[in-house]
């Protein structure tokens, strides 16, 4: 049966000049394109590291000399860990969802595809979290050059696992309403490599921005 | 690690011509192996950080080797660049190349010279 449904998805051929989906090949265009967006931001970030004149600082504890406050060191290692988890968790699910897709199994591929817009979800809520935190800590965008780089760095990142998670719940949605099948595997491939590439630009950023003093 | 070939699929370039590209997706036993070792390779990240390693010079150079790792793994299964055409690995690698030079230029036009032209 799923070789059968495989069969019928690879049955419609689409004339190209390279033999590849150009669908595909427009959506590896874009995460290039976006390797120069995300580069830019980090570099940015680790240009203006250590450079900022007054904290609060991303590993180190700092007192303010004109009015006496104790600042401790922003980052949250071990919740930043957590969402890093449940980020890399979401990508296993997407796979598993993609997989689903092209077996023609309607019921999994519906499971794996709430699991992952349900993980992103959460990755979001963590981020939410630590912002707010962040604020309530004394750190805005405007404090400092930790705070501007960090806030414009992180938040570009949550917006793209936004848009994802918006992709992912469209999907899901036509799947409840019609059902997604082999014939609709490239239009979750494509989703599945912009969700993996979110992913490993978190990859980065959990080691550059979070790790390394 | 096995690899799915009931995945494998055929095109049919401008010329008509049917010809077999790699497409070969990996199966649940590689995904599971995958995830695995990307959430071994975190927690070993974490703890490397609570360890008294993060005050050594071996510190920064080991966090950025096990990032690379899991960078690569996921690139090259979860979206299955290790299987896929050679064009998409251009797409990919090509710009991640430049974006990666021109991020380690711009650190050592304002760390290295900036320092040194003050």
């Amino acid at each position: 049966m799923a070789s059968a449904a495989v069969a019928d998805a690879h049955a419609e051929h689409h004339y190209t000049s390279t033999g590849l989906s150009s669908t595909k090949i427009a959506i590896w265009a874009f995460i290039g394109s976006e390797c120069f967006f995300f580069a830019s931001l980090i570099s940015t970030y680790l240009i203006y590291k250590g450079r900022s004149v007054v904290g609060p600082f991303p590993h180190e504890a700092w007192t303010n000399p004109a009015t006496g406050q104790h600042f401790k060191a922003i980052l949250n290692i071990p919740v930043t860990s957590a969402s890093t988890f449940v980020l890399l968790m979401s990508s296993l699910a997407m796979v598993l969802a993609h997989s689903a897709v092209v077996r023609g199994d309607r019921k999994y591929s519906k499971i794996w595809l709430a699991m992952t817009a349900l993980l992103g979800a959460t990755f979001l809520g963590f981020q939410a979290y630590e912002f707010t935190s962040f604020v309530h800590e004394g750190l805005t965008i405007k404090t400092n050059l930790f705070g501007s780089s960090f806030f414009i760095l992180t938040g570009f990142h949550g917006a793209h696992v936004t848009a994802g998670v918006l992709w992912l719940m469209t999907l899901l949605f036509i799947d409840m309403k019609r059902g997604l099948g082999p014939r609709d595997a490239i239009n979750v491939d494509i989703c599945a490599l912009y969700w993996h590439f979110v992913d490993v630009v978190w990859i980065a950023i959990f080691t550059l921005v979070y790790l390394i003093q | 690690m096995t690899a799915d070939h009931s995945h494998s699929q055929t095109t049919i370039d401008a010329h008509g011509d049917a010809h077999a590209v790699e497409h070969t997706h990996p199966d649940w036993g590689t995904y599971k192996w995958v995830a695995l070792i990307l959430t071994l390779i975190t927690v070993a990240e974490v703890w490397i950080y609570y360890t008294p390693i993060k005050e050594t010079r071996l510190f920064v150079p080991t966090l950025l080797a096990l990032s690379v790792a899991k960078f690569a793994i996921v690139v090259m299964f979860y979206m299955h660049l290790k299987y896929d055409a050679k064009l998409f690995r251009g797409l990919f690698v090509g710009p991640l190349t430049i974006a990666i030079l021109i991020l380690i230029s711009l650190l050592f036009l304002f760390g290295h010279l900036s320092i040194h032209a003050a």
